[in-house]
């Protein structure tokens, strides 16, 4: 099988009515790669997203995953992505492996009874997988949606916010996993988020996004020699309070 | 036909079968969501069966015309828990917030639609086959004693409360959880134009026409005519059949279109109001 590029956006643009939620943004993901994507509240972070999972039709440009263009041709490739998003949860009546059941028929997985307790075992939610999600703290209910978006194998994996909700140490177990998810699998993860330490302890390039644009877009090292500072935490208000090209400009 | 398009179309039950399972777990796990489909039906049943009753012993014509009162009110609960069936399955979907997890998922639109359509008919099952059973024990009025004209009747309900169901499901995508309300009251807007409980005839000349464009009218003429002259109107029930073939390809146009233009909104991922 031909390896695609994971993900390619070329002069995408989402207009709602009036208003330009994404602005003409181009990028192009490597295979194996973990890439965040920062941005502000409304920075059209979540849009970008739903543009690349088909979920939203692009007002123009073009969006390919795995070689097929979202969202006309998705049925060829949604097989092989997954997400995970604080916007979409998983039914909380349902037990955690009845969520994952499913899941797993919707995406054809085979052996699905081994590949569930697996994920349990990884996520540590084996002594967690027959009582009601909605049952679950937080952080339990989050490991759960992170397992259903591993539940295929993805190759390609979206994830909006995926530490939003844990505790110090189960959202740095979490990332423990997720890189071990990338270099196992080779799959290709793009991750939106606030949190800058996940970023940089993540990612390998950043894409920052500011009212529909990208602002910038390099590895984290390089971010953080072009601003001048000393963790992406200050790049990112740099860039949130309009000092990004002031300060580029300094600092070169 | 283009690849996507064949890819588009393909259907496999495995997926259809994950949503009837996903929908059954979700039955299964809450007791009240069982009694809420028995308790209503029977309600309405036994109030119209005593008016029934009531009526009978005063009145020549309706001594003539027993169980068509109670026979309505089975019929038309068949009309409106099929597409209520069909329509709280969909909305698991939104109120669990899990739409976007099926919409990103490889099941197709009409992959769903089936599974939803075989939920209403297990739904339906649930609430009305003990409603059945208690017409017969409290009224003598055997449903099932109508033979061939149930499956027929029965059918063509369904097929109008699938087609209700797939069109008021594609509203809530697109608009969201502010179209709820449809989901609930659609079906009550046939009412009084199907002529549920009282013949055509009953409706002023300008409005019959338009009484006749609705598939339930048919069934539920047919259902007094079986019961008030013991004659079964194949006719009736091929222009219902016909009628209902416009209606449920009207709604799945409508339902494609309407999801084609949450994809254009940005609904599919924000399902709230």
């Amino acid at each position: 099988m031909p390896e695609f590029v994971p993900i390619a956006v070329e002069r995408l643009v989402k207009i709602y009515k009036t208003v330009p939620a994404v602005d003409g943004i181009s990028f192009t993901l490597t295979p194996g790669s973990i890439t965040g994507l920062l941005g502000g509240n409304g920075a059209g972070k979540t849009t970008t997203i739903a543009m690349i999972m088909g979920l939203t039709t692009p007002t123009s440009g073009r969006v390919t995953v795995l070689g097929a263009e979202m969202p006309r041709q998705r049925y060829r490739v949604l097989q092989r992505m997954n997400f995970e998003s604080p916007y979409v949860e998983v039914p909380m009546r349902l037990t955690a492996r009845q969520n994952l059941t499913v899941f797993g028929k919707l995406y054809g997985v085979e052996n699905l009874r081994e590949r569930i307790a697996r994920l349990g075992h990884e996520l540590d939610l084996a002594d967690l997988l027959d009582r009601p999600t909605g049952k679950l703290s937080a952080g339990q209910k989050t490991r759960v949606s992170l397992a259903k978006a591993l539940v295929n194998n993805p190759d390609v994996l979206l994830l909006d916010e995926p530490t939003a909700s844990l505790d110090p140490d189960t959202a740095d177990w979490v990332r423990g996993h997720l890189e071990n998810y990338r270099r196992d699998r080779h799959a290709t993860v793009l991750l939106a988020s606030h949190n800058m330490n996940e970023v940089e302890r993540l990612c390998e390039r950043v894409i920052i996004m500011k009212r529909g644009y990208i602002e910038d877009d390099d590895t984290p090292a390089k971010l953080l020699a072009r601003y001048g500072r000393r963790t992406l935490e200050e790049v990112f208000l740099d860039v949130a309070r309009g000092n990004g090209s002031d300060l580029r400009e300094a600092a070169q | 036909m283009s690849r996507q398009r064949e890819a588009a179309l393909a259907f496999s039950p495995r997926r259809v079968s994950a949503m009837m399972l996903r929908y059954w777990y979700l039955l299964r796990s809450s007791w009240p969501r069982l009694l809420d489909l028995v308790y209503w039906p029977t309600v309405q049943m036994v109030t119209w069966g005593f008016l029934q009753f009531y009526i009978a012993n005063n009145a020549g014509f309706f001594a003539r015309a027993g169980g068509t009162f109670i026979g309505a009110v089975l019929l038309w609960d068949i009309l409106f828990r099929g597409q209520l069936g069909f329509s709280i399955s969909f909305l698991e979907e939104m109120w669990s917030r899990n739409i976007g997890n099926i919409m990103m998922s490889p099941l197709r639109p009409f992959e769903f639609i089936t599974a939803l359509m075989v939920m209403s008919i297990v739904r339906l099952s649930i609430g009305a086959v003990p409603v059945t059973l208690l017409a017969i024990a409290f009224f003598g009025f055997n449903l099932y004693g109508l033979g061939f004209a149930l499956v027929a009747f029965f059918f063509n309900l369904m097929l109008t409360s699938w087609a209700i169901g797939i069109f008021v499901s594609g509203l809530i995508l697109r608009n969201g959880m502010g179209a709820e309300n449809f989901a609930w009251s659609i079906t009550f807007l046939f009412m009084p134009l199907t002529c549920v409980y009282y013949p055509v005839a009953t409706l002023p000349a300008w409005l019959q026409p338009v009484a006749w464009l609705l598939p339930p009218t048919y069934v539920f003429e047919g259902m007094r005519a079986l019961i008030i002259d013991k004659v079964f109107r194949p006719d009736l029930m091929i222009e219902a059949l016909a009628l209902n073939a416009v209606l449920f390809a009207a709604g799945v146009f409508a339902f494609l279109k309407l999801l084609e233009s949450a994809r254009r909104h940005g609904s599919l991922m924000q399902t709230g109001e």
